[in-house]
């Protein structure tokens, strides 16, 4: 179904967290930037469609002091908003939002962290954009962001806090399919496995709490109101975001899930985990008679690699891109 | 990122360290009275109070020179002296035996009974001394105390701040190579086959509900491996079957050759942290382990088997970094202990058991 294309190199090897991938197709220019985090600098490289141009660029996480310790970084996410991309990057000290290509910082949000250390970790992690300009983030006392970004320009604002998680967030996701009629918009997982699904606005909404069963979630995915999520066990659950009903429950992997996406255009899953297996799956979800049918299509091996990310490189599923811990290459898979 | 990965790096390298040292001993038939002056001098200094309340301290993992030295130092509670290319070669056997327990491991909470394991050695080790046995047990509740209440996600962040830690190492070691757990190119080999972690189903099913949670269908999937079903669970009390085999001694006497490492063609120096200089707070913490490693009973009679490469701790400490600036701050440390220990340890000629010692730790 599928077979391996060229690998793009990247400077350094990418770290063990979960996410870690993240894909932007940029049409008009026939290219597509990825980046993968190494510690505590982005990787970013830019693929021209043809496979002739590769451009790379380091970016570093931000230290508010030279002297302390270096932060490494949780996460880097391209956000899609319907005016602009903006790249955002959370890190053990605070949240750095880029231009999509990189090349400026337009915003910067430091954590509070605590004079003398304690023993949980501070740290941001989980990034989405969300209907209609805002981008959320998840903080690693449970507690989400949400940024007002305008249209253009860097005066993004803070503009509500969410604490409804008790547990650190590990992942987060918006609707995906692009249809307005959706009731949520949003869904947030924790280290719990809990995932809080919300409708977004000046106030945003909780419109229900899934628990977990203290089986940490690592990744998340919304599409036509069900929220797909990866966990520690290995598990892949369907959920009907609203109600909470489960739909499928999938044994899919052997170790810890380490993301989960979606292909919104074709109901495409991908689902990759630290037992070295990436697994292309088929969702077909009728909201109106509450049907849902998963079934399983393909499977790569990506031989001694406990896989830390996985996307599909664009809407249709027709590519995906995967990266490994201790791996300096991003893997690619066209289909057939 | 986790706040709480000092107690089981040390507890873990540690013991990679002594398992190391053990079956250096052993191969060079060391009498028992003077293998276990050894082990007991370093268990003693590494499971002392004031070292293990301070590694228990919430706080980062700081760079691998910072690690070394300490480790360096934790070696030399004992009667003996390794250089810098000792040290080098150690250390990295010690990271790489490490960074299989911690890749492999089937879920994080594992890297518990990885460490129970290397406690459960180390016990054997210095069973004859109870003191020694005592502080072991001591350092073992507290360790369960202090990580038993951690989610599954809690723990997994701990695993992946070391995986971050180990990142790029790549060292050969012969013995692991030889058993094809490790590939020409350095890489850990990863099975698709084997017993699911604790608490996960072997997979190949997908389940379908309805509304009412009634299950509606199943469907079977190839999942493209060969796994079984999970075993039963170690124990993670202070003593019982751990199951796991991960973090037990790996070396044997008949085999000297295991100790052997190399580099694999395309790897690269570790550098983790500020490169330089010594962040602030890393200092800090290297002046505070350095300062809780004061064994208590120094022992009268050191005859013959202290050889000290080096003239004093300060030249030592030089050897094991490269930029000026960090080099003096970490000999200013090193040489607050030294003035301390010149009444104690007067002049004596080498002798010859001393320089086996010393052969000894140069075939590392």
């Amino acid at each position: 179904m599928y077979h391996k294309e060229k690998s793009i190199q990247i400077k350094n090897s990418a770290s063990a967290l979960y996410n870690n991938l993240s894909v932007l197709r940029i049409a008009p220019r026939r290219l597509t930037h990825f980046t993968v985090v190494h510690a505590n600098m982005v990787n970013m490289v830019s693929a021209s469609w043809d496979g002739l141009n590769y451009t790379h660029r380091q970016l570093q996480s931000k230290e508010p002091n030279v002297a302390t310790s270096t932060s490494l970084i949780m996460q880097a996410a391209f956000c899609v908003l319907p005016s602009r991309d903006l790249l955002v990057v959370t890190s053990q000290k605070g949240i750095q939002m880029y231009e999509s290509d990189g090349s400026i910082m337009v915003y910067w949000h430091a954590l509070d962290t605590p004079e003398t250390p304690t023993a949980q970790a501070v740290f941001a992690r989980g990034i989405a954009a969300v209907y209609e300009n805002y981008i959320c983030v998840g903080v690693s006392s449970g507690a989400i962001l949400v940024f007002d970004v305008p249209s253009k320009g860097s005066n993004i604002t803070l503009s509500e806090v969410l604490e409804e998680h008790k547990e650190s967030i590990t992942d987060m996701a918006s609707e995906c399919s692009g249809s307005q009629e959706c009731i949520a918009n949003l869904v947030t997982a924790d280290d719990g496995g809990n995932l809080c699904v919300w409708k977004s606005g000046e106030e945003f909404q909780l419109l229900n709490k899934i628990p977990g069963f203290d089986m940490s979630c690592s990744s998340v995915k919304l599409w036509k109101g069900t929220a797909v999520a990866g966990y520690g066990t290995g598990q892949i659950r369907l959920y009907e975001a609203v109600t909470g009903i489960l739909h499928a429950e999938i044994n899919a992997h052997a170790r810890w899930i380490y993301s989960v996406d979606i292909a919104p255009f074709s109901g495409l899953l991908l689902s990759a985990a630290e037992d070295s297996l990436v697994r292309v799956w088929h969702m077909t979800i009728t909201p109106e008679t509450n049907s849902v049918e998963v079934v399983h299509l393909h499977n790569e091996c990506v031989t001694d690699t406990q896989i830390c990310g996985a996307r599909f490189c664009d809407g249709d599923g027709y590519a995906f891109a995967v990266t490994g811990y201790d791996l300096s290459e991003i893997i690619r898979y066209i289909q057939s | 990122m986790s706040m709480r990965t000092l107690p089981l790096v040390f507890i873990n390298l540690g013991g990679e360290m002594l398992y190391i040292l053990d079956q250096r001993l052993r191969a060079h038939n060391t009498s028992e009275d003077n293998s276990e002056k050894v082990m007991n001098d370093i268990v003693g200094t590494m499971f002392s109070k004031a070292f293990m309340d301070e590694l228990l301290k919430p706080q980062q993992l700081y760079s691998h020179r910072t690690l070394k030295t300490v480790l360096t130092r934790l070696a030399h509670a004992s009667i003996m002296r390794l250089n810098p290319a000792s040290m080098d070669r150690l250390y990295e056997l010690m990271v790489m035996a490490f960074k299989y327990q911690v890749f492999l491991c089937l879920r994080p909470k594992d890297l518990l009974l990885i460490s129970y394991n290397h406690m459960d050695t180390i016990r054997e080790f210095v069973k004859d001394t109870p003191m020694a046995v005592n502080q072991v047990d001591e350092t073992h509740r507290k360790i369960i105390e202090a990580y038993s209440s951690l989610s599954e996600g809690e723990l997994q962040l701990l695993r992946q701040t070391l995986l971050t830690f180990f990142q790029d190492m790549h060292v050969r070691v012969s013995l692991f190579l030889k058993d094809q757990i490790q590939n020409p190119n350095g890489r850990f080999a990863l099975t698709t086959s084997g017993p699911v972690p604790h608490g996960t189903d072997v997979p190949g099913l997908i389940r379908i509900f309805d509304c009412r949670g009634r299950e509606v269908r199943r469907r079977e999937f190839r999942s493209g491996g060969s796994y079984t079903s999970s075993i039963r669970e170690g124990s993670f009390e202070l003593h019982g079957n751990r199951v796991i085999r991960l973090g037990m001694n790996m070396y044997t006497v008949d085999h000297p050759e295991e100790t052997h490492t190399s580099r694999a063609p395309s790897v690269k120096v570790i550098t983790y942290g500020s490169p330089n200089p010594l962040a602030k707070e890393e200092l800090n913490l290297l002046a505070r382990l350095m300062g809780s490693m004061k064994t208590e009973n120094k022992p009268k009679d050191e005859s013959g088997f202290r050889i000290n490469l080096f003239n004093t701790d300060k030249e030592e400490a030089e050897f094991l970094v490269q930029d000026e600036q960090a080099a003096s701050e970490l000999a200013r440390i090193a040489g607050q202990f030294e003035e301390e220990e010149e009444e104690e340890k007067p002049e004596k000629p080498s002798n010859n058991k001393g320089e086996e010692l010393l052969a000894m730790m140069d075939d590392l």
